[in-house]
């Protein structure tokens, strides 16, 4: 049987114990993943190259959760806090390997906040997509941009189910350029409730940094 | 040597203290209060504020006036013993209090009660049948309110149901705004205007505004709601007219495509999908 004493200091090492590890999980949770920079691609120029998969596999800490990526020298990291520069265009292609999901709110089928009101799928010119057909949206509030991401037909051969996706996959490859203003940290997010498996489809990687939400920092 | 007249020298302090400080607060400090006067809404709300103030302020003013005498005249000197002589019961203090207390209260529930009725409903939200309307002869203009996580945005049911990603009201006219969400429980909070108003899925929550001034507003999610729930902001313009009716014409011809996909206006939407694979 052990002292009063002993039983004490048994309790304290318990709870500095799991506040430990209580405080580590949280700290992991809050912190936001390394900004990736956007390349420079001339004076006042940048382009980023990003990715949508249903599951982001072994890149991320839960591999079934649907999410954005960066796609660097052929490889995709998991990312989505971005470092883009002030007064300048940013050219973003999005290759998505995802299906489709539908919109909760059919105003974001259109494209807004690009330069000239478009984007182009497959190299085709477009201002709107059935919002039933959406995958995603790759949406920045506070800058006024909000693009539908056309998902995947069902029957679509060579699909691919997680990451890392070679672009011999089907995919639809969305492109758009938007101009960035006032350097300032912008939220942006996807729309659609695209989370699989979880209640009104907007619980899990859609409340996480790092998959369907992130910072773009304009600098 | 007698003991002075602590009661009656008590009364006078708080007197002199409530007779200064009423006027300061109610006629410097209150008219500056928050939400400020850029709706009828909003001014109800500083009048409503101002009442309350001038009925605290007296009552602050005892409190610190007790305080003040009982800790100066009552301190303990060197010469007394530690603890005073134990005072228990007295009728008449108790029955004062009880009825000094109770009608503050009962007048703070009827003045409240009425003034939450009284005009367009003090800028909440009523619901989807509201008891406080605007005058039979005003015919407001119809704005949708449209929260999801984690956005706002606005349908015009009168221009076409053209849906904006930002909100422009014209000064001046009735507004009847249709609060609703599409997923989780937000609340629309345009803090210069002095409304506030839940946004339940599936729910058409009707709140009144009538903008006096013309001048930008805050507008912001008040209900805890996720992620970006603090990323949830914009900011909102009452405009003259004219401008907003050049403003409309514009969202109107840029939004054109997106308005052919929406769905019929509605009080209140329950989209699809609900759930995804799951």
């Amino acid at each position: 049987m052990r002292s009063p004493a002993a039983r004490a200091l048994l309790v304290l090492v318990g709870v500095a114990v799991v506040a430990v590890a209580a405080t580590l999980y949280i700290s992991r949770y809050l912190r936001s993943p390394t900004p990736f920079a956007a390349a420079q691609t001339g004076p006042h120029r940048a382009s980023l190259t990003l990715g949508t998969t249903p599951a982001v596999g072994k890149l991320g800490h839960n591999p079934s959760w649907v999410s954005y990526l960066v796609r660097t020298n052929g490889h995709w990291d998991q990312t989505t806090v971005f470092d883009v520069p002030a007064h300048s265009l940013v050219h973003v292609t999005i290759y998505n390997f995802d299906g489709k999901s539908g919109l909760r709110n059919p105003f974001l089928s259109q494209v807004q906040g690009t330069v000239g009101g478009k984007m182009r799928v497959n190299g085709k010119p477009m201002d709107v997509i059935p919002p039933a057909a959406s995958s995603h949206t790759f949406s920045v509030p506070q800058m006024g941009i909000s693009v539908p991401i056309e998902g995947l037909k069902g029957d679509a051969p060579h699909q691919c189910a997680e990451m890392p996706c070679s672009l011999d996959k089907a995919h639809e490859t969305i492109t758009f350029t938007f101009r960035t203003g006032k350097p300032g940290r912008y939220r942006w997010q996807c729309f659609v409730p695209c989370a699989a498996g979880f209640i009104d489809g907007f619980a899990g990687p859609m409340q996480t940094i790092g998959y369907m939400d992130g910072f773009i920092h304009v600098i | 040597m007698s003991e002075p007249r602590h009661f009656r020298r008590f009364l006078i302090l708080w007197a002199v203290l409530s007779v200064v400080a009423t006027p300061i607060v109610v006629l410097v400090a209150a008219p500056g209060l928050p939400p400020g006067n850029g709706s009828s809404e909003a001014s109800g709300q500083v009048t409503d504020n101002t009442v309350l103030l001038g009925i605290a302020t007296p009552i602050a003013a005892l409190m610190v006036a007790y305080f003040a005498y009982a800790l100066i005249t009552f301190r303990r000197r060197d010469s007394e013993p530690d603890e005073g002589v134990a005072v228990r019961g007295n009728r008449q203090i108790v029955v004062v209090w009880l009825v000094v207390t109770g009608a503050i209260v009962l007048f703070a529930a009827a003045y409240g009660s009425d003034r939450l009725l009284a005009g367009t409903g003090a800028g909440g939200g009523q619901g989807p049948n509201p008891l406080a309307k605007p005058s039979g002869d005003s015919h407001p203009l119809q704005v949708q309110v449209i929260g999801q996580q984690w956005n706002w945005t606005y349908r015009f049911p009168s221009f076409g149901g053209v849906e904006t990603p930002q909100l422009e009201l014209p000064v001046g006219q009735d507004i009847e705004l249709h609060v609703t969400s599409l997923d989780v429980i937000h609340s629309f909070w345009a803090r210069q205007l002095g409304v506030k108003a839940d946004a339940n899925p599936g729910v058409d929550n009707v709140a009144y505004v009538h903008p006096t001034k013309i001048q930008s507003f805050d507008i912001r999610c008040a209900e805890l709601c996720g992620l970006f729930h603090g990323h949830m902001f914009q900011t909102g313009q009452v405009v003259s007219d004219f401008r907003f009716q050049a403003w409309i014409r514009q969202q109107q011809r840029v939004y054109a495509p997106a308005t052919k996909k929406l769905n019929p206006y509605s009080p209140s939407y329950l989209p699809k999908p609900l759930r995804r694979a799951g």
